[in-house]
């Protein structure tokens, strides 16, 4: 990598973010700074209500910063910036599409592919089935969602919000609602697919094992308005597995995170 | 019983039963086949007339239909309209309550004197009383998209326009089949009112003008054949429902 790795890919400079509650601006973020590498695997944990999942819609240019500035890929955020995957706790797919239109729905909308989209709908198909054996689908591609289990629907989940390509995968607490183990699968999946198609991370959750274990930097926020209190590096080596997260090196990084959020 | 045994023979074994209770009841009874006569009696009025109440109940159909009709065209449209776009809902909003709030009756005077009596008041009151549903149905199903999922379709850069045809639409289609079973009934007590007050056929004026005579047969016989018209039309909807829009009832949470 060397120089692609100074390259830094998404970053917020003192950037806040402010709704609108009641008339009165309610702040959200504020002052945030972030750098992060292109094909870095960032999460950011804290406490509830602490302004995460605003700091998606920041990066994703669906909500303006208050102040400061966000810069993906050398520009400066102004609206909805299109190279980028979103997937959260909902998986969000629609019931009337079965798992592989589901899957195919960003391709009819994201330039170049929506252009040739009835053109090369065979092959998108394939590519679509391609995602879904990769992420243990098989035989449930003209399955409709509701005929899908939660982890089966979150898988269909990730598959749609990678199926474009993006640069940049913005994952708002995706696993939140699964049982344990189902989770875990899932952490290994999703690791299998990042060091595969390298996109830029960014993954928000309460969970400290799963930061711990998915991220190479964990950022802890503040309670509301969110403000990033610490960053801590992860090196273990990839793909992590399930062992890794029994090291004392691994207890160690969550026992610090635990501690960390529990000051502020 | 099995469930199969229960939906398919349940409604027959009911609506049987209750024809037989009102039967025996006016019996024992000995009530006046003048103030409620009994189902035998009904029968009879109904083969007796049966050229008659065919004719009227045909227009009462074809006024009911096409009203129908008319109803869902600017109720579907009008309602992607306010659905989609939220300064024109909040600026119709008051006159479309204060239109639905009006009885329904009291516009036909007034379509009688821009129309005269007949076909059109009942065409137009079945229009004006069903397209209000379907219209708020198909406003409610737009203007609900879940806003997780307006967030995936904006950051993949999607336009309004795309987000109403790949989300929108097709999430409104379960309102919309629901709202036509509940309009087309609707649409009949339309046909039927304006048929009563001013008409000189259809159901609604056969009823009246029975009851002029003091024939309750004939008027119940009306009652019943209105009454089995509005079952099938519902029924018809409701199949039509089930099949297109199959996926909204199984296990979703997005339509009750």
């Amino acid at each position: 990598m060397g120089a692609e790795d100074s390259r830094y890919f998404v970053e917020l400079r003192k950037a806040s973010l402010e709704y609108q509650a009641d008339g009165q601006p309610l702040l959200a973020i504020d002052d945030v700074s972030m750098s992060i590498r292109q094909g870095e695997f960032i999460a950011i944990v804290g406490p509830s209500g602490c302004g995460k999942s605003s700091l998606l819609k920041l990066v994703a240019g669906l909500h303006p910063a208050a102040r400061g500035e966000v810069i993906v890929d050398g520009k400066a955020v102004a609206g909805p910036i299109s190279i980028c995957g979103m997937a959260f706790q909902n998986s969000t797919l629609l019931p009337w599409r079965t798992a592989l239109e589901n899957v195919l729905l960003p391709l009819e909308i994201v330039q170049p592919f929506a252009r040739d989209f009835s053109r090369k709908r065979l092959e998108y198909a394939e590519r679509a089935r391609a995602l879904l054996t990769e992420v243990g689908l098989v035989g449930f591609e003209n399955k409709y969602p509701w005929e899908l289990s939660g982890g089966m629907q979150q898988r269909a989940s990730l598959c749609r919000s990678l199926i474009h390509d993006p640069r940049v995968l913005l994952l708002d607490e995706p696993f939140g609602a699964l049982d344990a183990f189902t989770r875990e699968d899932l952490w290994e999946v999703l690791q299998k697919l990042w060091m595969e198609k390298r996109p830029t991370v960014i993954l928000v959750t309460h969970d400290l094992r799963e930061a711990a274990y998915l991220a190479d930097t964990i950022y802890v926020s503040s309670a509301r308005p969110g403000r990033i209190v610490s960053c801590t590096r992860v090196e273990f080596a990839r793909p992590r597995t399930l062992e890794t997260t029994y090291l004392p090196q691994f207890m160690d990084i969550v026992h610090a995170l635990r501690e960390r959020i529990a000051r502020h | 019983m099995s469930p199969m045994f229960k939906r398919r023979v349940m409604p027959w074994l009911v609506t049987a039963a209750f024809f037989i209770i009102w039967e025996i009841v006016c019996v024992l009874l000995r009530v006046d086949s003048f103030i409620l006569p009994r189902p035998t009696q009904i029968a009879a009025s109904l083969v007796q007339h049966y050229p008659t109440i065919l004719l009227n109940s045909v227009q009462t159909l074809y006024t009911t239909i096409l009203g129908f009709i008319i109803a869902v065209g600017v109720g579907l449209f009008l309602g992607l309209l306010v659905g989609a776009l939220p300064g024109v809902y909040a600026g119709v909003y008051p006159i479309m309550v204060g239109l639905n709030a009006v009885p329904k009756v009291a516009i036909v005077p007034i379509l009688v004197i821009w129309f005269g009596i007949g076909t059109v008041p009942a065409v137009i009151t079945a229009f004006v009383i069903s397209f209000f549903p379907i219209m708020v149905n198909v406003a409610t199903g737009l203007a609900t998209i879940e806003p997780e999922l307006r967030d995936v379709l904006r950051s993949l850069g999607a336009k309004r326009v795309q987000i109403l045809r790949k989300v929108g639409v097709p999430r409104a289609m379960p309102y919309f089949f629901a709202s036509l079973k509940v309009a087309v009934t609707l649409a009949f007590i339309g046909s039927i009112v304006a048929e009563t007050v001013a008409s000189d056929r259809g159901i609604g004026y056969l009823m009246i003008s029975a009851s002029a005579r003091f024939d309750v047969a004939l008027v119940f016989a009306g009652l019943l054949v209105v009454a089995l018209m509005g079952i099938i039309m519902y029924e018809l909807f409701a199949a039509l429902e089930r099949r297109v829009t199959f996926w909204a009832t199984r296990g979703n949470e997005l339509v009750t």
